[in-house]
């Protein structure tokens, strides 16, 4: 589509690959809390820029104004899971995954 | 159409939002001295809502050039939305009153007005992105709700797990509804119909595209709603938050988001019904094996209820894999009767407690309970049997509709192997009124108090055999609801 020859397709395997490793950042993740929180971010951005391109290929608006809302609401999501970490900090001086949680799963 | 007849379609949304903000202001300025006076008045917002719902809120149709809608079914399910989290709002001054740690915040009631807006939103949404606000704004409060203990690890455990659970369902929700726009061109519920209904579902990259969208955005939903195989943040979560908290999350935010799945399944996606009738019916009987046979080992009751919350949801997807107008009715039933049930069983949970208040959570405490509170007993068994679907209760008639209704649609294997599931699900419920009535008395809870009572009564009531009386008018009801959608 445009002319370097970077086209939709390029930018969905991209989000893909994105989305991906997002998912298996929260899933695989053996460090600590904040990794998760930066792999929920990649999810967001993977999203983020399916819809953008969507939008220029469609050449619609609606994915655009899409992503605003995304980012948007990441930016409180953000905010309110750091502010859970903290407290969660606070009780068990340790943000680590693997420290063994009270609740059996 | 203008403006203000548009206003008066979301008059619910408005009442609540409004409500909100002037009571984060008094909470502000007031402390946690107006902690009581605030939960009054949000139980007042909400009664209010409720009453707005009467004129175009549930009858005005589209609104916002189709990005919401007002109609019989977002009517229904509000009204079962607004009266659970009413309850909630009413059962937690008293027991973080009694509870060691932190007090009852004024925040508390704010919040559940926030959420229950953003439910309102949820089950009216008729485009992607309305679906999206409303499903965060009431995921962004809740996260905040299982964590208001702030004192105690397992309440900031839970808020934490639910959080990191909760974010990664909206993100696969997110990716399933960024496909779906892009192979269909629309975010608004009825284009995505039509594209759905032109493009062949089979075959080629665009039909791929379609596919995959419809896969995500159904697992997010199923997290939400707490079905197999995306269950698993439900039982610690339930645990861990406050009681107040998890008789809430057992009950609103489940009605909302059974009623935005079963809006997407038939608004948006229902040309494209033999594509998700698979996932549902896999969902369906996921849960309620698994919901039945991870219920046996349990000795807390929280988590017990959690398991029985995972069984009650597969049943009540039965009804939706029907996708016939009388098979969303028969949804609409199991959760008006569910939250009955579980607020009933929530409600006997909060009255756990030793003589200085600090709440019991175990199933072995509850032995011998018909000597020491006969009342209270036979309140619990009546909800236990109900959640059972043991004929003379009121859950039984739930469990039937949906599976006449799945009959009706010709899926009877769906319906067969169902109702042989239901049984391994009836031996949990049976151990609770074993323990209560067979078991030798390990000691007395500490007295309970009027409120709580009542609502027991009120909710035994309405699942005891009594509540077959309601049968017509509920029929008519949920009809009229599931008929707006078809």
């Amino acid at each position: 589509m445009s002319a370097g020859g970077v086209g939709l397709i390029h930018y969905l395997v991209v989000a893909a690959l994105l989305f991906t490793m997002g998912v298996l950042g929260i899933f695989l993740n053996r460090k600590n809390i904040i990794v998760i929180l930066m792999a929920i971010e990649l999810i967001l951005l993977a999203v983020n820029i399916n819809l953008v391109a969507f939008s220029a290929a469609l050449n619609d608006l609606v994915g655009q104004v899409f992503a605003m809302f995304v980012l948007t609401v990441a930016a409180g999501e953000a905010a309110i899971g750091l502010a859970i970490l903290v407290i969660f900090f606070r009780g068990r001086g340790s943000i680590s995954v693997d420290d063994p949680s009270r609740m059996k799963g | 159409m203008n403006y203000a007849a548009q206003l008066a379609m979301i008059l619910p949304e408005v009442v609540l939002g409004l409500g909100a903000l002037a009571l984060m202001l008094v909470a502000a300025w007031g402390g946690p001295g107006s902690t009581r006076a605030v939960s009054w008045a949000a139980v007042a917002v909400l009664a209010g809502a409720t009453i707005a719902l009467a004129g175009p809120a549930s009858s005005g149709g589209a609104a916002f050039e189709g990005l919401y809608r007002a109609d019989a079914f977002a009517g229904f399910t509000k009204v079962l939305i607004y009266v659970a989290a009413a309850i909630s709002v009413l059962l937690a001054p008293d027991f973080f009153r009694r509870t060691a740690g932190d007090d009852l915040r004024p925040e508390y009631p704010v919040l559940i007005l926030l959420s229950a807006m953003g439910m309102g939103i949820m089950v009216s949404a008729a485009d992607l992105l309305t679906l999206y606000v409303g499903l965060e704004l009431q995921s962004l409060a809740a996260y905040v709700l299982a964590s208001f203990m702030r004192q105690d690890a397992r309440s900031a455990e839970a808020g934490l797990k639910y959080f990191v659970l909760g974010a990664l369902a909206s993100g696969i929700l997110l990716y399933g509804i960024s496909l779906v726009y892009g192979f269909t061109g629309s975010t608004l519920f009825d284009e995505i119909a039509g594209a759905y209904a032109a493009a062949p579902l089979s075959g080629n990259a665009k039909s791929m595209g379609l596919i995959f969208g419809l896969v995500f955005v159904f697992a997010g939903i199923a997290f939400k709603i707490s079905a197999v195989p995306f269950h698993m943040w439900t039982p610690d979560v339930y645990e861990g938050a406050p009681t107040p908290v998890t008789a809430f999350f057992a009950s609103a935010p489940k009605v909302a988001a059974m009623g935005l799945a079963v809006r997407v399944a038939i608004e948006a996606m229902g040309p494209a019904e033999d594509q998700w009738r698979q996932i549902v019916i896999f969902a369906a009987l996921a849960s309620i094996l698994l919901g039945a046979v991870a219920a046996i080992g349990q000795q807390n009751v929280k988590r017990l209820l959690a398991y029985s919350s995972i069984n009650n949801v597969g049943f009540a997807l039965i009804g939706l894999a029907a996708g016939t107008p009388e098979g969303v009715a028969a949804v609409l039933s199991y959760m008006a009767i569910y939250i009955a049930m579980t607020l009933g069983s929530f409600l006997v949970v909060l009255q756990m407690r030793d003589a200085s208040g600090q709440p019991v959570e175990t199933l072995a405490s509850l032995a011998g309970l018909s000597r020491t509170r006969p009342g209270l007993a036979a309140a619990l068994a009546i909800f236990m049997f109900s959640l059972a679907g043991i004929p003379p209760l009121f859950g039984f008639y739930a469990k039937f509709a949906v599976f006449y209704a799945a009959v009706q649609a010709g899926l009877f294997p769906l319906a067969v192997v169902g109702i042989a599931m239901s049984v391994i699900g009836a031996y949990y419920y049976l151990r609770v009124v074993k323990t209560m009535y067979f078991d030798e008395p390990v000691g007395e809870f500490g007295p309970g108090d009027r409120l709580e009572g009542g609502l027991i009564a009120v909710a035994a009531v309405a699942v005891s055999p009594l509540g077959y009386l309601a049968i017509p008018l509920l029929t008519a009801w949920t009809m009229g609801a599931a008929r707006a959608l078809f």
